[in-house]
Protein backbone atom coordinates (compact mmCIF):
# COMPACT_ATOMS: atom_id res chain seq x y z
CA UNK A 1 0.00 0.00 0.00
CA UNK A 2 2.85 2.28 0.94
CA UNK A 3 4.69 1.16 -2.49
CA UNK A 4 1.64 1.98 -3.92
CA UNK A 5 1.07 5.19 -2.42
CA UNK A 6 4.59 6.33 -3.43
CA UNK A 7 4.06 5.08 -7.60
CA UNK A 8 1.19 7.20 -7.06
CA UNK A 9 3.33 10.42 -5.83
CA UNK A 10 6.06 9.98 -8.16
CA UNK A 11 4.06 9.65 -10.73
CA UNK A 12 2.72 12.57 -9.30
CA UNK A 13 5.22 14.29 -9.01
CA UNK A 14 6.46 13.48 -12.90
CA UNK A 15 4.02 14.97 -14.40
CA UNK A 16 4.90 18.49 -12.91
CA UNK A 17 7.88 20.44 -14.41
CA UNK A 18 11.92 19.87 -13.47
CA UNK A 19 11.06 16.49 -11.31
CA UNK A 20 14.41 16.75 -10.06
CA UNK A 21 12.70 16.77 -6.38
CA UNK A 22 12.15 14.35 -4.18
CA UNK A 23 9.42 11.84 -5.21
CA UNK A 24 9.48 12.56 -8.85
CA UNK A 25 11.30 10.71 -11.36
CA UNK A 26 15.04 11.64 -12.15
CA UNK A 27 15.10 9.81 -15.18
CA UNK A 28 12.75 12.66 -16.40
CA UNK A 29 14.41 15.57 -15.88
CA UNK A 30 15.59 16.53 -19.44
CA UNK A 31 17.85 19.47 -17.53
CA UNK A 32 20.15 16.53 -16.86
CA UNK A 33 20.28 14.75 -20.53
CA UNK A 34 22.77 16.72 -22.11
CA UNK A 35 25.00 15.94 -19.25
CA UNK A 36 24.46 11.94 -19.21
CA UNK A 37 24.81 11.94 -22.77
CA UNK A 38 27.97 13.80 -23.02
CA UNK A 39 29.60 11.91 -20.59
CA UNK A 40 28.32 8.70 -22.28
CA UNK A 41 29.85 9.19 -25.07
CA UNK A 42 32.93 10.46 -23.45
CA UNK A 43 33.17 6.77 -21.37
CA UNK A 44 32.19 4.62 -24.19
CA UNK A 45 34.78 6.17 -26.92
CA UNK A 46 37.36 6.13 -24.27
CA UNK A 47 36.35 2.32 -23.32
CA UNK A 48 36.25 1.76 -27.00
CA UNK A 49 40.02 3.12 -27.38
CA UNK A 50 40.77 0.70 -24.20
CA UNK A 51 39.62 -2.19 -25.82
CA UNK A 52 39.90 -2.14 -29.11
CA UNK A 53 43.35 -0.80 -28.91
CA UNK A 54 44.51 -2.48 -26.32
CA UNK A 55 42.45 -5.34 -24.31
CA UNK A 56 40.86 -7.36 -27.31
CA UNK A 57 44.09 -7.47 -29.81
CA UNK A 58 46.00 -8.85 -26.23
CA UNK A 59 43.29 -10.93 -25.79
CA UNK A 60 42.96 -12.73 -28.99
CA UNK A 61 46.84 -12.97 -29.68
CA UNK A 62 46.67 -14.59 -25.94
CA UNK A 63 44.11 -17.23 -27.19
CA UNK A 64 45.33 -17.86 -30.67
CA UNK A 65 49.09 -18.49 -29.06
CA UNK A 66 47.29 -21.06 -26.65
CA UNK A 67 45.80 -22.88 -29.48
CA UNK A 68 48.69 -23.02 -31.11
CA UNK A 69 51.10 -23.97 -28.18
CA UNK A 70 47.98 -26.51 -27.20
CA UNK A 71 48.08 -27.84 -31.18
CA UNK A 72 52.43 -27.79 -31.05
CA UNK A 73 52.14 -29.88 -27.38
CA UNK A 74 49.74 -32.55 -28.76
CA UNK A 75 51.03 -33.12 -32.11
CA UNK A 76 54.58 -33.27 -30.15
CA UNK A 77 53.49 -35.58 -27.61
CA UNK A 78 51.89 -37.65 -30.88
CA UNK A 79 55.55 -37.45 -31.61
CA UNK A 80 57.11 -38.81 -28.53
CA UNK A 81 54.50 -41.22 -28.37
CA UNK A 82 55.45 -42.83 -31.86
CA UNK A 83 59.04 -42.57 -30.97
CA UNK A 84 58.19 -44.51 -27.90
CA UNK A 85 56.25 -47.17 -29.43
CA UNK A 86 59.39 -47.39 -32.32
CA UNK A 87 62.07 -47.07 -29.35
CA UNK A 88 59.43 -50.14 -27.52
CA UNK A 89 60.09 -52.15 -30.89
CA UNK A 90 63.19 -51.52 -31.69
CA UNK A 91 63.79 -52.86 -27.80
CA UNK A 92 61.81 -56.23 -28.24
CA UNK A 93 63.95 -56.42 -31.89
CA UNK A 94 67.27 -56.00 -29.95
CA UNK A 95 65.66 -58.58 -27.79
CA UNK A 96 64.62 -60.81 -29.78
CA UNK A 97 68.18 -61.23 -31.73
CA UNK A 98 70.07 -61.16 -28.57
CA UNK A 99 67.95 -64.31 -27.92
CA UNK A 100 68.65 -65.85 -31.33
CA UNK A 101 72.62 -65.19 -30.84
CA UNK A 102 72.51 -66.70 -27.77
CA UNK A 103 70.85 -69.71 -29.07
CA UNK A 104 73.35 -69.92 -31.58
CA UNK A 105 76.13 -69.92 -30.01
CA UNK A 106 75.20 -72.16 -27.69
CA UNK A 107 74.50 -74.62 -30.77
CA UNK A 108 77.50 -74.00 -31.90
CA UNK A 109 79.56 -74.49 -28.64
CA UNK A 110 77.49 -77.24 -28.31
CA UNK A 111 78.16 -78.85 -31.79
CA UNK A 112 82.12 -78.05 -31.20
CA UNK A 113 81.70 -79.46 -27.99
CA UNK A 114 80.65 -82.54 -29.83
CA UNK A 115 82.65 -82.64 -32.34
CA UNK A 116 86.02 -82.87 -29.98
CA UNK A 117 84.47 -84.98 -27.85
CA UNK A 118 83.50 -87.62 -30.99
CA UNK A 119 87.23 -86.81 -32.12
CA UNK A 120 88.48 -87.80 -28.26
CA UNK A 121 86.23 -90.77 -28.14
CA UNK A 122 87.21 -91.98 -30.96
CA UNK A 123 91.05 -91.34 -29.87
CA UNK A 124 90.40 -93.08 -27.04
CA UNK A 125 88.94 -95.99 -28.99
CA UNK A 126 91.84 -96.31 -30.58
CA UNK A 127 94.28 -96.03 -28.36
CA UNK A 128 92.29 -99.37 -26.27
CA UNK A 129 92.62 -100.76 -29.65
CA UNK A 130 95.64 -100.16 -29.82
CA UNK A 131 96.58 -101.62 -26.26
CA UNK A 132 94.02 -104.31 -26.28
CA UNK A 133 96.21 -105.56 -29.47
CA UNK A 134 99.52 -104.81 -27.79
CA UNK A 135 98.35 -106.59 -24.80
CA UNK A 136 96.56 -109.70 -26.60
CA UNK A 137 99.84 -109.64 -29.05
CA UNK A 138 102.08 -110.29 -25.61
CA UNK A 139 99.84 -112.91 -23.71
CA UNK A 140 100.12 -114.71 -27.05
CA UNK A 141 104.14 -114.44 -26.50
CA UNK A 142 103.46 -115.19 -22.99
CA UNK A 143 101.71 -118.04 -23.88
CA UNK A 144 103.95 -119.44 -26.68
CA UNK A 145 107.17 -119.03 -24.38
CA UNK A 146 104.88 -121.16 -22.36
CA UNK A 147 104.15 -123.93 -24.34
CA UNK A 148 107.82 -123.71 -25.44
CA UNK A 149 109.02 -123.68 -21.90
CA UNK A 150 106.91 -126.91 -21.17
CA UNK A 151 108.37 -129.02 -24.47
CA UNK A 152 111.54 -128.05 -23.35
CA UNK A 153 111.48 -128.73 -19.41
CA UNK A 154 109.47 -132.09 -20.32
CA UNK A 155 112.08 -132.85 -22.51
CA UNK A 156 114.74 -132.54 -20.21
CA UNK A 157 112.54 -134.27 -17.43
CA UNK A 158 112.08 -137.18 -19.98
CA UNK A 159 116.03 -137.26 -20.74
CA UNK A 160 116.72 -137.32 -16.93
CA UNK A 161 114.17 -139.93 -16.02
CA UNK A 162 115.83 -141.86 -19.02
CA UNK A 163 119.09 -141.52 -17.75
CA UNK A 164 118.00 -141.98 -13.93
CA UNK A 165 116.56 -145.48 -15.58
CA UNK A 166 119.85 -145.80 -17.37
CA UNK A 167 118.82 -145.80 -21.17
CA UNK A 168 120.67 -143.95 -23.13
CA UNK A 169 118.49 -142.15 -25.48
CA UNK A 170 119.52 -140.17 -28.16
CA UNK A 171 118.07 -136.45 -28.24
CA UNK A 172 116.25 -136.87 -31.62
CA UNK A 173 113.56 -139.30 -30.86
CA UNK A 174 113.01 -138.17 -27.52
CA UNK A 175 111.90 -135.04 -28.96
CA UNK A 176 109.74 -136.27 -31.27
CA UNK A 177 108.41 -138.64 -28.86
CA UNK A 178 107.60 -135.83 -26.25
CA UNK A 179 106.47 -134.02 -28.72
CA UNK A 180 104.36 -136.58 -30.43
CA UNK A 181 102.67 -137.37 -26.32
CA UNK A 182 102.52 -133.42 -26.05
CA UNK A 183 100.32 -132.96 -29.08
CA UNK A 184 98.37 -136.27 -28.12
CA UNK A 185 97.88 -134.65 -24.86
CA UNK A 186 96.40 -131.38 -25.96
CA UNK A 187 94.18 -133.12 -28.54
CA UNK B 1 -4.12 4.55 4.76
CA UNK B 2 -0.78 2.54 6.29
CA UNK B 3 1.57 4.80 4.99
CA UNK B 4 -0.10 7.84 6.46
CA UNK B 5 -0.24 6.32 9.87
CA UNK B 6 3.62 5.74 10.40
CA UNK B 7 4.14 8.22 7.50
CA UNK B 8 5.67 10.90 9.69
CA UNK B 9 8.65 8.51 10.88
CA UNK B 10 9.38 6.77 7.56
CA UNK B 11 11.18 8.54 4.94
CA UNK B 12 9.89 7.25 1.17
CA UNK B 13 12.27 8.66 -1.29
CA UNK B 14 12.78 5.77 -3.52
CA UNK B 15 13.78 7.82 -6.41
CA UNK B 16 15.98 10.00 -4.51
CA UNK B 17 19.11 7.73 -5.82
CA UNK B 18 18.43 8.40 -9.48
CA UNK B 19 18.71 12.04 -9.04
CA UNK B 20 22.19 13.55 -11.22
CA UNK B 21 23.32 16.30 -9.22
CA UNK B 22 27.10 18.02 -8.97
CA UNK B 23 29.43 15.98 -7.67
CA UNK B 24 31.42 19.42 -5.92
CA UNK B 25 29.07 21.83 -5.07
CA UNK B 26 25.66 23.35 -5.50
CA UNK B 27 24.19 24.68 -8.60
CA UNK B 28 22.79 23.33 -12.16
CA UNK B 29 23.38 20.26 -13.94
CA UNK B 30 25.58 21.74 -17.25
CA UNK B 31 26.71 19.85 -19.99
CA UNK B 32 30.45 19.05 -19.12
CA UNK B 33 29.68 19.63 -15.28
CA UNK B 34 31.14 16.73 -13.43
CA UNK B 35 28.01 14.80 -11.66
CA UNK B 36 27.71 11.18 -9.71
CA UNK B 37 26.84 9.96 -13.43
CA UNK B 38 30.29 10.95 -14.46
CA UNK B 39 31.44 9.61 -11.46
CA UNK B 40 29.85 6.08 -12.20
CA UNK B 41 30.59 6.20 -15.40
CA UNK B 42 34.08 6.52 -14.70
CA UNK B 43 34.35 3.91 -12.12
CA UNK B 44 32.52 1.49 -14.73
CA UNK B 45 35.48 2.28 -17.50
CA UNK B 46 37.89 2.02 -14.62
CA UNK B 47 37.23 -0.79 -13.88
CA UNK B 48 37.04 -2.84 -16.95
CA UNK B 49 40.44 -0.88 -17.37
CA UNK B 50 41.84 -2.67 -14.23
CA UNK B 51 40.26 -6.01 -15.20
CA UNK B 52 41.28 -5.78 -19.14
CA UNK B 53 44.63 -4.27 -19.11
CA UNK B 54 46.14 -4.94 -15.94
CA UNK B 55 44.36 -8.06 -15.59
CA UNK B 56 45.99 -9.14 -18.53
CA UNK B 57 49.12 -7.51 -18.47
CA UNK B 58 50.77 -11.12 -17.96
CA UNK B 59 50.03 -12.00 -21.30
CA UNK B 60 50.09 -15.43 -19.99
CA UNK B 61 49.33 -18.62 -21.58
CA UNK B 62 48.51 -20.40 -18.49
CA UNK B 63 46.38 -17.49 -17.35
CA UNK B 64 45.48 -15.76 -13.84
CA UNK B 65 42.56 -16.10 -12.29
CA UNK B 66 42.10 -12.00 -13.39
CA UNK B 67 43.44 -12.55 -16.96
CA UNK B 68 40.54 -15.61 -16.84
CA UNK B 69 38.07 -13.47 -16.18
CA UNK B 70 38.68 -11.18 -19.00
CA UNK B 71 39.37 -14.50 -21.50
CA UNK B 72 35.69 -15.50 -19.93
CA UNK B 73 33.69 -12.15 -20.64
CA UNK B 74 35.91 -11.71 -24.61
CA UNK B 75 35.13 -15.60 -25.69
CA UNK B 76 31.63 -15.64 -24.57
CA UNK B 77 31.04 -12.11 -26.69
CA UNK B 78 33.08 -13.10 -29.17
CA UNK B 79 31.07 -16.46 -29.16
CA UNK B 80 27.51 -14.26 -28.93
CA UNK B 81 28.38 -12.41 -31.80
CA UNK B 82 29.66 -15.24 -34.08
CA UNK B 83 26.45 -17.51 -33.27
CA UNK B 84 24.18 -15.20 -33.42
CA UNK B 85 24.77 -12.90 -36.16
CA UNK B 86 27.30 -15.03 -38.14
CA UNK B 87 31.26 -14.49 -38.84
CA UNK B 88 31.45 -11.04 -40.81
CA UNK B 89 29.76 -9.39 -37.71
CA UNK B 90 33.21 -10.10 -36.15
CA UNK B 91 33.96 -6.32 -37.36
CA UNK B 92 31.72 -5.25 -35.11
CA UNK B 93 32.73 -7.48 -31.52
CA UNK B 94 34.59 -4.28 -30.13
CA UNK B 95 31.79 -1.95 -30.17
CA UNK B 96 29.15 -4.76 -29.35
CA UNK B 97 31.80 -5.95 -26.31
CA UNK B 98 32.37 -2.40 -25.42
CA UNK B 99 28.56 -1.76 -24.65
CA UNK B 100 28.10 -5.24 -23.28
CA UNK B 101 30.60 -4.21 -20.42
CA UNK B 102 29.68 -0.82 -19.98
CA UNK B 103 25.75 -2.11 -19.48
CA UNK B 104 27.24 -5.11 -17.00
CA UNK B 105 29.75 -3.00 -15.25
CA UNK B 106 27.57 -0.05 -14.90
CA UNK B 107 24.82 -2.31 -13.30
CA UNK B 108 26.70 -4.17 -11.12
CA UNK B 109 28.66 -1.47 -9.57
CA UNK B 110 25.24 0.44 -9.69
CA UNK B 111 24.13 -2.66 -6.97
CA UNK B 112 26.69 -1.18 -4.51
CA UNK B 113 25.36 0.87 -1.29
CA UNK B 114 25.01 4.69 -2.08
CA UNK B 115 26.40 3.66 -5.82
CA UNK B 116 24.59 5.69 -8.92
CA UNK B 117 23.71 3.74 -11.77
CA UNK B 118 24.22 5.20 -14.70
CA UNK B 119 22.03 2.66 -16.83
CA UNK B 120 19.08 3.12 -14.85
CA UNK B 121 18.86 5.94 -17.00
CA UNK B 122 17.03 6.60 -19.99
CA UNK B 123 18.61 8.75 -21.28
CA UNK B 124 21.76 6.61 -21.25
CA UNK B 125 20.35 3.99 -22.50
CA UNK B 126 18.19 5.74 -25.54
CA UNK B 127 21.48 6.56 -26.76
CA UNK B 128 23.03 2.74 -26.58
CA UNK B 129 20.12 2.00 -28.00
CA UNK B 130 19.75 4.62 -30.87
CA UNK B 131 23.59 4.01 -31.42
CA UNK B 132 23.04 0.44 -31.82
CA UNK B 133 20.09 1.32 -34.23
CA UNK B 134 21.74 3.85 -36.22
CA UNK B 135 24.47 1.35 -36.84
CA UNK B 136 22.71 -1.54 -37.96
CA UNK B 137 20.74 0.68 -39.80
CA UNK B 138 23.36 2.25 -41.54
CA UNK B 139 25.15 -0.89 -41.95
CA UNK B 140 22.01 -2.72 -43.19
CA UNK B 141 21.83 -0.21 -46.39
CA UNK B 142 25.74 -0.14 -46.73
CA UNK B 143 26.31 -3.81 -47.12
CA UNK B 144 23.01 -4.70 -48.96
CA UNK B 145 21.35 -1.11 -50.74
CA UNK B 146 17.71 -1.23 -51.54
CA UNK B 147 17.80 -4.93 -51.22
CA UNK B 148 17.44 -4.04 -47.13
CA UNK B 149 14.23 -3.48 -46.94
CA UNK B 150 13.50 -6.75 -48.43
CA UNK B 151 13.54 -6.73 -44.52
CA UNK B 152 10.38 -5.28 -44.64
CA UNK B 153 8.69 -7.63 -47.18
CA UNK B 154 8.30 -10.60 -46.09
CA UNK B 155 8.42 -12.46 -49.06
CA UNK B 156 7.37 -16.12 -47.53
CA UNK B 157 3.31 -14.58 -47.01
CA UNK B 158 0.89 -14.41 -49.72
CA UNK B 159 0.76 -11.40 -51.46
CA UNK B 160 -2.30 -9.82 -50.69
CA UNK B 161 -0.95 -9.40 -46.54
CA UNK B 162 2.63 -8.34 -47.87
CA UNK B 163 1.71 -4.63 -47.48
CA UNK B 164 0.43 -4.79 -44.13
CA UNK B 165 2.71 -6.98 -42.73
CA UNK B 166 5.16 -4.52 -44.34
CA UNK B 167 3.71 -1.90 -42.33
CA UNK B 168 3.81 -3.85 -39.28
CA UNK B 169 7.76 -4.54 -39.78
CA UNK B 170 8.61 -1.20 -40.26
CA UNK B 171 6.41 -0.02 -37.38
CA UNK B 172 8.73 -2.70 -34.99
CA UNK B 173 11.33 -2.01 -36.34
CA UNK B 174 11.26 1.63 -35.33
CA UNK B 175 9.68 0.75 -31.62
CA UNK B 176 13.17 -1.37 -31.47
CA UNK B 177 15.50 1.16 -29.69
CA UNK B 178 11.98 2.34 -27.51
CA UNK B 179 11.78 -0.64 -26.31
CA UNK B 180 15.41 -2.20 -26.41
CA UNK B 181 16.39 1.09 -23.83
CA UNK B 182 13.14 1.58 -22.09
CA UNK B 183 13.86 -2.47 -21.43
CA UNK B 184 17.26 -2.18 -19.51
CA UNK B 185 16.51 1.22 -17.66
CA UNK B 186 13.13 0.33 -16.49
CA UNK B 187 14.42 -2.95 -14.99
CA UNK B 188 17.44 -1.31 -13.37
CA UNK B 189 14.84 1.68 -11.77
CA UNK B 190 12.30 -0.50 -10.63
CA UNK B 191 14.60 -3.18 -8.56
CA UNK B 192 16.46 -0.50 -6.98
CA UNK B 193 13.40 1.74 -6.72
CA UNK B 194 11.99 -1.71 -4.68
CA UNK B 195 15.04 -2.12 -2.60
CA UNK B 196 14.63 1.44 -1.53
CA UNK B 197 10.86 0.68 -0.72
CA UNK B 198 11.90 -2.44 1.91
CA UNK B 199 14.74 -0.64 3.24
CA UNK B 200 12.02 2.41 4.11
CA UNK B 201 10.49 -0.08 5.73
CA UNK B 202 13.45 -1.69 7.72
CA UNK B 203 13.36 1.45 10.49
CA UNK B 204 9.75 0.65 11.51
CA UNK B 205 10.93 -1.44 14.58
CA UNK B 206 11.99 1.93 16.12
CA UNK B 207 8.39 3.78 15.64
CA UNK B 208 6.20 1.15 16.01
CA UNK B 209 5.25 -1.97 17.86
CA UNK B 210 4.12 -3.86 14.67
CA UNK B 211 7.80 -3.30 13.28
CA UNK B 212 8.89 -6.20 15.23
CA UNK B 213 7.13 -8.25 12.33
CA UNK B 214 7.77 -6.04 9.43
CA UNK B 215 11.30 -5.33 10.50
CA UNK B 216 12.79 -8.66 9.84
CA UNK B 217 10.24 -9.27 7.26
CA UNK B 218 11.71 -6.14 4.87
CA UNK B 219 15.22 -7.40 5.72
CA UNK B 220 14.45 -10.30 3.94
CA UNK B 221 13.28 -8.50 1.24
CA UNK B 222 15.66 -6.33 1.09
CA UNK B 223 18.30 -9.60 0.70
CA UNK B 224 15.45 -11.12 -1.33
CA UNK B 225 15.47 -8.21 -4.13
CA UNK B 226 18.89 -7.73 -3.49
CA UNK B 227 19.89 -11.38 -5.10
CA UNK B 228 17.30 -10.83 -7.91
CA UNK B 229 18.60 -7.55 -8.77
CA UNK B 230 22.38 -9.46 -8.98
CA UNK B 231 20.60 -11.76 -11.55
CA UNK B 232 18.71 -9.13 -13.27
CA UNK B 233 22.14 -7.00 -13.59
CA UNK B 234 23.43 -9.62 -15.50
CA UNK B 235 20.62 -10.70 -17.75
CA UNK B 236 19.72 -7.41 -19.07
CA UNK B 237 23.08 -6.63 -20.58
CA UNK B 238 23.07 -10.14 -21.76
CA UNK B 239 19.79 -9.43 -23.31
CA UNK B 240 20.62 -5.82 -24.54
CA UNK B 241 23.47 -7.30 -26.01
CA UNK B 242 22.10 -10.40 -27.80
CA UNK B 243 19.33 -8.11 -29.14
CA UNK B 244 22.63 -6.23 -30.75
CA UNK B 245 23.56 -9.05 -32.09
CA UNK B 246 20.01 -10.05 -32.99
CA UNK B 247 19.44 -6.50 -35.34
CA UNK B 248 22.71 -6.82 -36.70
CA UNK B 249 22.58 -10.44 -38.19
CA UNK B 250 19.05 -8.48 -39.60
CA UNK B 251 21.36 -5.81 -40.86
CA UNK B 252 23.53 -8.41 -42.84
CA UNK B 253 21.20 -10.55 -43.49
CA UNK B 254 17.99 -9.05 -44.07
CA UNK B 255 16.33 -12.00 -46.54
CA UNK B 256 13.95 -13.90 -43.80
Amino acid sequence: MSAETAAEHGAAAAHGAEAASSGGMPQLDFATFPNQIFWLVVALVVLYFILSRVALPRIGSVLAERTGTITNDIAAAETYKQQAAEAEAAYHKALDDARAAAAKVVEESRAEIQKELDVAIAKADAEIAARTAESEARIGEIRDSAAEAVTTVAKDTTKEILGVFGVKADARSVTSSVTARLKGGAA
Amino acid sequence: MAAEEHGEGLAFHPMDQFIVRPLFGEGDVGVFTITNATLWMALSVLAIALLFIVGTRGRAIIPTRVQSIAELAYGFIHKMVEDVAGKEALTFFPYIFTVFLFIVFSNFLGLLPMAFTPTSHIAVTAVLAIGVFLTVTIVGFAKNGAGFLSLFWVSSAPLPLRPILALIEIISYFVRPVSHSIRLAGNMMAGHAVIKVFAAFAPLVLISTIGIAVTPLSIVAITAMYGLEILVAFIQAYVFTILTCVYLKDALHPHH
